[in-house]
């Protein structure tokens, strides 16, 4: 899978001071990030946090009000034509071309891209979707998931070097799901630079090295996922007292939530666990169900999209 | 120069195909409708009316032919704009590498050739009731190819202006429409009062179909060498405006 050739040290793509307004109201607030050349990276937050108007200003669709923005070193205004070569996006809107088949849709994308005889790489693309026996259906005929899965191919079509996926697993069924992170597994260990947003936060999790987290258009956390997970989530213990006992004032500083009977402890070490424990037994209160839960990125999510709210 | 690069020649054959693949309404239909109105307008003008030395249904044949290529021109660019913008796929052809010439050229090639194929259509079924040979094909050629990138032009122009389908057949209506029909289709100029003859010189379309005429029995209003020069200034002018558009990217890119 030919990556046509950048010196390493370029990042893959670069993000400078990029803010873009859409009349009065601000979208993206001054974007600085770079990606570097084979990343597996994450874009996450909440609705309307301006993820997508990032993508769009990437791909040229939307221009910036301000800043500028470089795809393996090529600016995408100035340089758009080598900037988006290099390039592939799937939007997150699904759309489609009614009026051809999937083979006829990638074969004129590929022409888009200058490139006339490209069936094998399509066939392969197919295979890999699972696309392989609608190649010559109609668009129109295919389902949600189908077209979804079409709209990756078709951002493919020309190999970019850069693969920027707006959640790309929108609708589309565990397994296929599984079948889609396979295939783009493997193109970034191909090294391809890997971009994606989702809200499926284990996805992220799973899949990203580093991620950015963004609102209101600008960028909260950016760090690697290993660390995201230790600074802001770490172990936390869940807790069933028997009986209508109450939590011993000791142990309130550490109470992130209560749901129910259940209250949930925030433990930043490990070790805590047998202060906790130590400290039930002392009070004299029984527990009825222990649970311990590894970090997870939805909880460094809430920390730092429920801080930021909190100031506001 | 204009920089065509490669996505031209897949974004020309997209657009053909586009089409093509419903030529029944997109090519079919306008032939039938050029018909209705020569046999419509021939029966009750009369046959034996003369314009310029020329039974009347002669003298209505090039008019109706370069009606249709304008027609369908502008209706070629124009829905297939709107289309792709109001379904979302125009994102397809903004993410490639496709200059804003290359574009440009696509869109307005396409659309002048399906005027191209709507206007063969027209002449090959109307010869049946008006056996007419054009006495200078070339001529006639260049003043369709040229009408034919012209509104189809517009109606890039257009298909990039209107977000909904009515503002669309607005401009299709108050412009497009009046236009073409007010050019001498139906007439000849010389048969109008001197007030609306000096009106209709203002009218690019007259020259479009007065030089096609032109190319069928070599007489007509106006000089053809006069028209194809306002037909040309009028095109240079237009392809200008848009490519300028184009390059701003405007209300394609925000
Ligand atoms: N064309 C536009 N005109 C005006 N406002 C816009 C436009 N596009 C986006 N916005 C606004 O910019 C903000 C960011 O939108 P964006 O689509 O980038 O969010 P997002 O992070 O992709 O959200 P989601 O997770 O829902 O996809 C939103 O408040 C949105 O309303
Ligand atoms: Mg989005």
């Amino acid at each position: 899978m030919g990556s046509s050739v950048s010196p390493v040290a370029v990042p893959a793509v670069a993000f400078a001071g990029v803010v873009k307004r859409f009349g009065a109201f601000t979208a993206l607030d001054g974007v600085d990030l770079e990606i570097a050349q084979g990343e597996f990276f994450g874009l996450l937050g909440p609705n309307g946090a301006g993820k997508t108007t990032l993508i769009s200003c990437l791909a040229g669709l939307a221009r910036p009000s301000a800043g500028s923005i470089r795809v393996l070193g090529h600016e995408v205004q100035g340089d758009y034509r080598e900037a988006r070569r290099r390039l592939g996006v799937v939007p997150q809107e699904l759309v489609f071309d009614p009026f051809f088949t999937v083979r006829e849709t990638l074969r004129i994308q590929s022409g888009y891209f200058g490139i006339r005889r490209n069936d094998d790489w399509i066939d392969e693309i197919l295979a890999n979707l699972d696309l392989a026996d609608k190649a010559d259906t109609n668009m129109r005929r295919l389902s949600g998931g189908m077209k979804r899965r079409v709209l990756v191919a078709q951002a493919l079509v020309h190999r970019p070097p850069v693969i920027v996926l707006d959640e790309p697993t929108a609708g589309v069924d565990v397994e296929l799901r599984q079948g889609l992170w396979r295939f783009i597994r493997r193109l970034n260990e191909a090294g391809h630079t890997i971009v994606l947003t989702t809200h499926y936060l284990e996805e992220a999790e799973a899949l990203c090295q580093r991620i950015a987290l963004l609102k209101r258009g600008r960028i909260l956390a950016l760090d690697s996922t290993a660390n995201l997970l230790a600074r802001f989530s770490g172990h936390s213990l869940t807790l069933k007292l028997s009986g209508e006992q109450e939590l011993p004032a000791s142990l309130e500083p550490l109470v992130q939530r209560r749901n129910g009977r259940e209250v949930v402890l925030q433990l930043s070490r490990l070790e805590l666990v047998e202060t906790v424990l130590a400290s039930l037994r002392q009070a004299g209160l029984g527990l009825e169900d222990l649970r311990l839960n590894a970090p997870d990125l939805e909880d460094a999510f809430m920390a730092l999209v429920g801080a930021e709210a909190s100031h506001a | 120069m204009l920089d065509l690069g490669g996505g031209f020649g897949a974004l020309l054959r997209k657009e053909l195909l586009r089409f093509w693949r419903v030529a029944f309404q997109t090519v079919a239909a306008p032939v039938l409708t050029a018909l209705l109105y020569l046999l419509i307008f021939s029966h009750v003008l009369g046959e034996e009316r003369l314009v310029h030395g020329l039974a009347y249904t002669a003298f209505l044949v090039p008019g109706l032919v370069m009606m249709s290529v304008l027609q369908n021109a502008f209706a070629n660019s124009s829905s297939s704009l709107i289309q792709s913008k109001v379904t979302g796929s125009l994102v397809f052809v903004l993410l490639p590498p496709i200059s804003y010439g290359a574009f440009y050229g696509a869109f307005v090639l396409a659309a002048a050739l399906r005027g191209l194929v709507v206007g063969l259509g027209v002449w090959l079924v109307t010869l049946p009731f008006a056996p007419l040979w054009p006495a200078q094909p070339l001529w006639a050629l260049a003043f369709a190819l040229l009408g034919g990138a012209i509104l189809g032009t517009l109606g890039v122009i257009a298909g990039i202006w209107a977000d909904k389908f009515d503002q669309l057949a607005a401009f299709q209506n108050f412009l497009v429409l009046p236009l073409t029909m007010l050019s001498g289709v139906f007439y000849s100029i010389h048969s109008l009062p001197a007030f609306w003859q000096a009106v209709s010189h203002y009218n690019p379309v007259f020259y479009m179909i007065d030089g096609f005429r032109y190319g069928f029995f070599g007489v007509s209003d106006v000089g053809p060498e006069v028209s194809l020069a306002v037909v040309l200034l009028c095109f240079a002018g237009l392809a200008l405006l848009t490519l300028m558009l184009l390059k701003r990217g405007w209300k394609l890119r925000y």
